[in-house]
């Protein structure tokens, strides 16, 4: 936004202000993500810049909590835990929630609003009640401390971003095109996965994004309902952060904002083909 | 042949059947197709999500511990009208039934829950049923007295029936700081032991707080991406995003090593001066540690809507404000302000329910006196075990944010609800 000439001296000095203002904020944004980076490559076993670091020498920086990270048998339970759950959830969540979509998409289901209202409930509810009343019921019917129960909880807690985008990418949805398929003789599985299918695609996969995220990020759940053997990895990194304190840790987040950041353009690209695939941009 | 004879004014379809019974049919049909789309998914909620917070709103009311384990007892106190002390009879049954619930290892069980309602039950029982198994017959009043003169009080015995009902409000009471006398009456709890309306107090007032301060510092961003040309505002859109999809835990491990006494920023300012290396700041493992980690968490929920309202409010009203005379401080108070309130609203209420309910980082960067309602819940989940106050207290907490969220459907809409 350049500033247009009959802006006087107070406006402009005002403009100048509000951006060194934006830039505080977006520093202390970012600032966490960008401290954590390079101090997971320190050689010493502290959590700040050692003399060495900031002189950029190189033996101050060191791989050695990636060895570490890569040797434990602990995390790489952790990480086997958090993909199965996660993936096993993903799955689950993205075939309830894309079905369940469709019916609410239609004008003939009734009380519409209120099946919606329990369908997103798990994403309203603060996770720490989802999790006390999990503990109860789940030990009751014996899920409590299996992994069975970890996927079945994480799939609640996923339906609900599926539901939405879903529901969201068929609000433009052209129905002339399924009746199209089913006047030239398709029959309605055939009509769902070679018309329906591919143009909901990605609403279905930024919605299984979504749901893997949280999945993958979920702790509160995982704290009353994993025993020692159904650890993930946030589950392990708050023992890291409540017990053994280990700069094993921040090897351990880089990886993981690495992992975000690819999530995250694959779900712009997704975003991106939708919005082309609808028309709504060129 | 017999003349049948349509009725004319009647439509029919090919197959003769009436448009209208047709019509009927096919939305009862379509009806029927839609529910079974959604059936699978509303069943797996109900199952999996709707029953166990059901069963913990429950557990907040249901007291089944003595009369599952004293029945008699129960039963026996029931002709008790609650003046002076019970008749012999109860307390040979109390005798007998204390004697089997010992044996039968379940007498703990009971101790604690008699003991929540009364500090002190616990050794009166435990010590009460060492002694009365030597008894070997009665009559066992005078003998109970003789073991311990609280049996010789009526507040008691009104503790025993009172605990004993299989309904109780007495969750709900304590998580309320309030209690019940020994008349049975409703009273406050004596000033050292309430804790719980000072807390749900302390969540509310740490939520609006980190709800203002989110405001604050996402209203100039929001403006400014808003503002700048979509090129700019897509770069700075990844610094909003790229937090927003970092792993929660990463992001509380970073302020942890930026805050802490020997963390970066303490070493930083140690370092330009501003503080000496002894009197380095505490800003973690308190209030403040949880008042700045959950505002950083918290704030693209509050950028992310700001923006999308912002983005639709088109430069030129504020244009013609100024043209017609307005300086830029008038524009922006009377004409560009109004129009984002809808963004702040659905921003404001969605980091307010969030932060209600957070648990883990007030859990890990808080210390003790940055914890808030939701690590109450935990701890009286696994640690004091007593989960009937932990049922209560998240009654009452899903309560608030029902009615939060009806709220923010009101204003925004649930079907506008963005993601990301």
């Amino acid at each position: 936004m350049a500033l247009p000439p009959y802006v006087g001296p107070i406006g402009r000095t005002w403009h100048y202000t509000l951006r060194v203002i934006c830039g505080m904020i977006f520093l202390f944004l970012i600032a966490p993500i960008l401290v954590i980076i390079p101090l997971s490559f320190n050689a010493e076993p502290y959590f700040t810049f050692t003399q060495g670091m900031l002189t950029f020498d190189p033996a101050a920086y060191s791989l050695r909590w990636y060895q570490d990270f890569l040797a434990n048998p602990q995390w790489m339970l952790a990480i086997k835990n958090s993909f199965i759950v996660g993936v096993s959830a993903t799955i689950l969540a993205s075939g309830l929630g894309t079905i369940a979509a469709l019916g609410l998409s239609r004008s003939y289901m009734p009380y519409r609003t209120f099946i919606m209202g329990i369908l997103i409930s798990p994403m309203i509810v603060p996770l720490i009640i989802t999790a006390a009343g999990m503990y109860f019921f789940y030990s009751k019917i014996g899920l409590a401390q299996t992994l069975l129960g970890l996927i079945l909880a994480h799939t609640a807690l996923g339906t609900p971003f599926v539901v939405i985008t879903v529901t969201a990418t068929l609000v433009g949805f052209d129905h002339s095109l399924t009746r199209a398929a089913a006047n030239l003789g398709a029959n309605p599985t055939r009509t769902f996965f070679k018309i329906t299918m591919p143009l909901i695609l990605p609403g279905v996969i930024s919605g299984g994004l979504f749901a893997f995220i949280t999945s993958f990020d979920e702790v509160v759940v995982v704290l009353f309902l994993a025993g020692f053997e159904q650890r993930t990895i946030p589950r392990q990194m708050w023992a890291g952060i409540r017990e053994q304190i280990s700069p094993t840790i921040l090897a351990v987040a880089t990886l993981l904002i690495t992992f975000s950041i690819i999530l995250m353009t694959v779900l712009e690209l997704l975003r991106r083909r939708n919005e082309r695939l609808r028309g709504i941009r060129g | 042949m017999a003349d049948v004879t349509f009725d004319q004014s009647v439509i029919r379809t090919t197959d003769g059947i009436p448009l209208k019974v047709k019509l009927r049919r096919t939305t009862r049909l379509n009806r029927m197709k839609a529910i079974g789309l959604v059936a699978p998914l509303f069943i797996f909620i109900l199952i999996t999500f709707i029953l166990p917070i059901g069963d913990m709103l429950l557990r907040s009311v249901e007291n089944p511990t003595l009369s599952t384990y004293w029945p008699k007892t129960m039963a026996a106190l029931e002709t008790w009208d609650g003046t002076g002390l019970p008749d012999e009879p109860v307390f040979a049954t109390l005798a007998e039934e204390l004697v089997t619930t010992k044996k039968g290892r379940n007498l703990g069980k009971i101790a604690n829950r008699l003991n929540y309602e009364q500090v002190g039950m616990r050794s009166l029982l435990s010590k009460t049923a060492r002694k009365v198994a030597r008894l070997k017959q009665g009559p066992y009043k005078d003998a109970f007295l003789k073991i311990d003169k609280r049996w010789g009080k009526t507040e008691t015995w009104a503790i025993i029936k009172r605990t004993g009902k299989p309904i109780t409000l007495s969750f709900y009471l304590t998580a309320l700081d309030k209690r019940y006398d020994t008349q049975g009456n409703i009273v406050s709890q004596p000033e050292f032991k309430r804790i719980y309306i000072t807390l749900f107090l302390r969540t509310l007032w740490v939520s609006l707080l980190i709800t203002v301060l989110c405001l604050l510092a996402g209203y100039p961003i929001a403006y400014l991406m808003a503002t700048l040309p979509v090129r700019t505002s897509n770069l700075l859109m990844i610094m909003v995003l790229l937090p927003f999809w970092t792993s929660l835990l990463v992001r509380t491990t970073s302020w942890i090593v930026l805050l802490q006494t020997q963390g970066v920023i303490n070493d930083i300012l140690v370092w330009i001066g501003v503080i000496g290396d002894k009197n380095r700041i505490e800003m973690i493992y308190n209030m403040t540690g949880t008042i700045i980690a959950m505002t950083h968490i918290l704030l693209p929920f509050m950028v992310l809507p700001l923006y999308s309202v912002m983005k639709t409010i088109s430069p030129n009203y504020v244009r013609a404000a100024q043209s017609l005379g307005a300086n830029p401080l008038t524009a922006f108070w009377r004409i560009y302000f109004p129009q984002t309130v809808p963004g702040i609203g659905a921003g404001s209420i969605l980091v307010f329910i969030l932060a209600i309910g957070y648990y883990i980082t007030p859990a890990l960067v808080g210390g003790r006196t940055g914890q808030l309602i939701s690590n109450f819940i935990a701890y009286h989940m696994q640690k004091s075990l007593n989960w009937g106050l932990a049922a209560a207290l998240g009654g009452l907490l899903l309560a608030g944010i029902l009615v939060l969220y009806w709220l923010y459907n009101r204003i925004v809409g649930i079907d506008n609800m963005k993601l990301g």
